[in-house]
């Protein structure tokens, strides 16, 4: 089973991955108007299961519920576009048109509502609005440790303490640098992704079905 | 201190039995693991991807141990004894390189794609010939950095076994490729795996094992390990600047800065490494095995500094240069000495322990790199490309929706059963075949330098790999003909560059040295190739007929980001 396999002690660490699909789908099938009390608990490590017993916010609901037909994706994506957002994007983005379609498979359609929603827009946001800045600060902080070797030679040589010089000293910084930004990507990951990524995931996913 | 006494150039006589016997342990050990997990079903998934079900630490393992080759664990430490703090500059672009994996490609492939780097593109850019570019380029990849690691082991496994012969040479070469083509046809990703993680466990243990040692011996002072090693060096004070090695002219220094940025940007476009985020089933899995992986890789080459210098100031840079000259046999040499010296037991034991480790080490990376080059070739120049049918590929397509165990969708169909087991023979026939062809062009370029071919395959990864990449990835409007261009546009520059480049002709160390038709005065491409890759990239989106497919972008990012209908 993969369930075994698969929780890992640090996969566990923090979410069963794979408890979290069925538990997903079935609240999206039976109390789907539950999942909306998740965006209150954004910012704390993912536990999804306790969120959804929360009995239905008020305020959400009613946007979404009228939408009869495809009822098991209908709140969900309501759920997963406030879900991302602490700012409350609501409900109101979830394209209303382009559920009707999801239940005939058109999974074209149902991808490109999924990239319009503020849910998705969120993720990328803060996916690109880390990686992109980061990226660019840690290659050109490289690539000016290389050429420093070649353009100030002589500063590199200069000694700081004992046999250690600015080059030794630059180049241990390079290893600090990177194990901070491992662990500063990770933990930007976990608390601003994780949670409306997942959501969204599973929501699409019933949505494709 | 203990540096007073002549220490020995290289082990005589019946030391070298022990290593043979755990050479064939390790031998023994790897194909028991091969047949052990081969047993476990032959289907795309497990062959490719290894069944996905790897856990991010296992994950972690594999990854360090498919990029920690020989030339690292070796190599690096024997820059750093040779070179000093030059080799201490080597490695950074070595680690950093990991942050690109991690920020950039780790979670974005691992959702996008099913088992290859070409998958990725084909999601967005369904065309035949961009496939066929994406896997050319890998196959391309993956066969330089094998014919590195190749030659490698040929000179090396002869240097560690004390004959200088070049027929044991030669049979080194067809053994290990013999190796790694049962390793890859029996056992596939899942066997492959394994033997990364046994031999990265093998390697960080030995690393510690000997920094424990060489701590021990300086009582923990790292300062005055350094000023015997600039002392023992050679170099003196120099040891410990920047100019030992890079330094000599403004192009080779220039030459090392083009090494730097296709050390940093190639890891990222590695075949083998992008393979190894599938055998994970989340991209947070994916995740985590890379933090996994910077955390061993990191370790690792801090430790290979502290070898590499310890290797200088007990052995000395003399005898590390007189028994090989590009420092390979640093830290074997460190390990004879740590552990009492020539004739001592335990001298003797932990010489060929650390040989044996080496030899599992250009094992392992050889049977990955293989694995990977078979998939490229039968998933995406046979399969994707050549057969190419459009309605498999829906199919494949339909089946990787639901949310149920990621990769067992239901995949019932008769025929795409039929095509996916049709794809995993040939992927057995290529990983012979490029074996085959693996061994051939080792035998031939057994005089190339290895951490030329190294940093060849780095600069051609960056040039036509990761361009390509990170536009299908990030950019909205990024086209089929911009894909093509792209792959070709860093490929070709890169192979031709290196034609006209002193490697080639023009030097004594060239592979023609009779003849003089090189131009280029730079040994790695990487500083006009990688840019040209982009910037090709760029113009054929531009020029592009047809504009890009915005569904298909959508498909692609929604999936990326979120892991919906990932495989």
């Amino acid at each position: 089973m993969p369930q075994q396999q698969t929780s890992s002690p640090g996969q566990g660490q923090r979410f069963d991955w794979w408890a979290a699909p069925a538990a997903a789908t079935a609240s999206d099938r039976t109390a789907a108007p539950g999942r909306p009390a998740v965006p209150g608990q954004s910012a704390v490590p993912v536990r999804p299961t306790p969120a959804r017993e929360v009995p239905p916010a008020p305020a959400v609901p009613p946007a979404a519920a009228p939408a009869a037909g495809p009822s098991g994706a209908g709140p969900s994506t309501a759920a997963g576009s406030s879900g991302a957002g602490p700012s409350g994007a609501g409900p109101v983005e979830a394209p209303q048109p382009s559920r009707a379609v999801a239940t005939t498979t058109d999974s074209t359609e149902v991808y490109r509502a999924v990239q319009r929603s503020a849910a998705f827009q969120d993720i990328r946001r803060s996916h690109r609005g880390f990686v992109f800045p980061v990226s660019g600060a840690f290659l050109s902080w490289y690539l000016m440790y290389v050429a420093a070797q070649a353009a100030a030679p002589g500063v590199m040589r200069s000694q700081v303490a004992g046999p250690v010089n600015v080059a030794w000293l630059l180049g241990l910084l390079q290893f600090a640098t990177t194990f901070v930004l491992t662990w500063l990507y990770a933990r930007n990951a976990r608390t601003k992704r994780d949670r409306a990524a997942l959501g969204l995931r599973w929501d699409t996913q019933d949505q494709l079905r | 201190m203990t540096t007073a006494t002549p220490p020995p150039v290289a082990p005589t006589g019946d030391h070298h039995d022990l290593a043979i016997a755990l050479f064939a342990v390790i031998v023994l050990v790897t194909l028991a693991i091969t047949l052990w997990v081969g047993r476990k079903g032959g289907a795309a998934e497990d062959f490719y991807a290894g069944g996905r079900d790897f856990t991010p630490l296992q994950n972690g393992f594999a990854l360090s141990g498919d990029y920690l080759s020989a030339a690292s664990f070796l190599g690096v430490a024997g820059l750093i004894a040779l070179y000093g703090y030059d080799g201490v500059l080597y490695s950074i672009g070595f680690l950093v390189a990991w942050l690109v994996v991690l920020m950039l490609v780790a979670e974005l492939v691992r959702n996008a794609g099913r088992y290859t780097l070409a998958d990725v593109l084909a999601l967005r850019l369904r065309r035949r010939k961009v496939r066929a570019a994406a896997g050319g380029a890998s196959v391309v990849v993956t066969l330089l950095y094998l014919v590195a690691q190749m030659v490698g082991a040929g000179s090396l496994v002869a240097l560690l076994l004390g004959t200088s012969s070049p027929h044991a040479r030669t049979w080194t070469i067809v053994a290990v490729g013999a190796l790694m083509i049962v390793y890859v046809t029996v056992g596939g990703m899942r066997a492959t795996t394994w033997i990364q993680i046994v031999k990265a466990v093998l390697l960080i243990a030995g690393s510690v094992l000997l920094t424990v040692l060489l701590m021990v011996r300086f009582h923990g002072d790292v300062g005055e390990l350094m000023r015997q090693a600039a002392q023992h060096s050679g170099a003196g004070h120099r040891y410990l600047e920047p100019g030992l090695k890079y330094g000599a002219t403004f192009t080779s220094r220039l030459d090392f800065f083009s090494l730097g940025l296709a050390l940093v940007l190639g890891t990222a476009g590695l075949p083998h490494i992008l393979s190894r985020f599938y055998t994970v089933p989340t991209a947070r899995a994916a995740r985590r095995s890379t933090m996994w992986a910077i955390g061993l890789v990191g370790g690792f080459y801090l430790m290979a500094i502290a070898l590499g210098l310890g290797a200088t100031a007990l052995v000395g840079s003399a005898e590390v240069r007189h028994a090989n000259s590009a420092g390979n046999t640093a830290v074997p040499l460190l390990a004879l000495v740590l552990g009492g010296g020539n004739g001592s037991t335990g001298g003797v034991v932990l010489f060929a322990l650390i040989s044996a480790i080496a030899f599992a080490t250009i094992l392992a990376v050889v049977a990955g790199l293989t694995l990977a080059s078979s998939a490229a070739f039968a998933h995406d120049i046979w399969a994707g490309a050549w057969r190419g049918r459009p309605r498999r590929r829906s199919l494949l397509r339909r089946g990787a929706v639901p949310a149920s165990r990621p990769g067992a969708g239901p995949a019932g169909d008769g025929a795409t059963d039929l095509a996916t087991d049709q794809e995993v023979g040939v992927a057995r026939i290529a990983a012979v075949g490029i074996g085959a062809a693996a061994i051939a062009i080792s035998l031939f370029a057994q005089q190339l330098n290895v951490a030329f071919l190294v940093g060849l395959a780095f600069a051609v990864a960056a040039s036509a790999n990761l361009p390509v990449l990170l536009y299908s990835l990030f950019w909205s409007r990024f086209t089929a003909r911009g894909a093509v261009w792209s792959v070709y546009g860093g490929l070709v520059p890169a192979i031709v560059l290196v034609l006209f480049s002193p490697v080639v002709s023009g030097t004594k160390v060239a592979l023609f040295p009779g003849v003089d038709f090189h131009w280029f005065p730079l040994e790695n491409p990487g500083i006009v190739s990688i840019p040209l890759g982009f910037l090709a990239g760029w113009i054929g989106t531009l020029t592009s007929p047809e504009p890009a497919d915005a569904d298909r972008f959508a498909e692609l990012e929604v999936r990326a980001l979120t892991g919906a209908g990932a495989a």
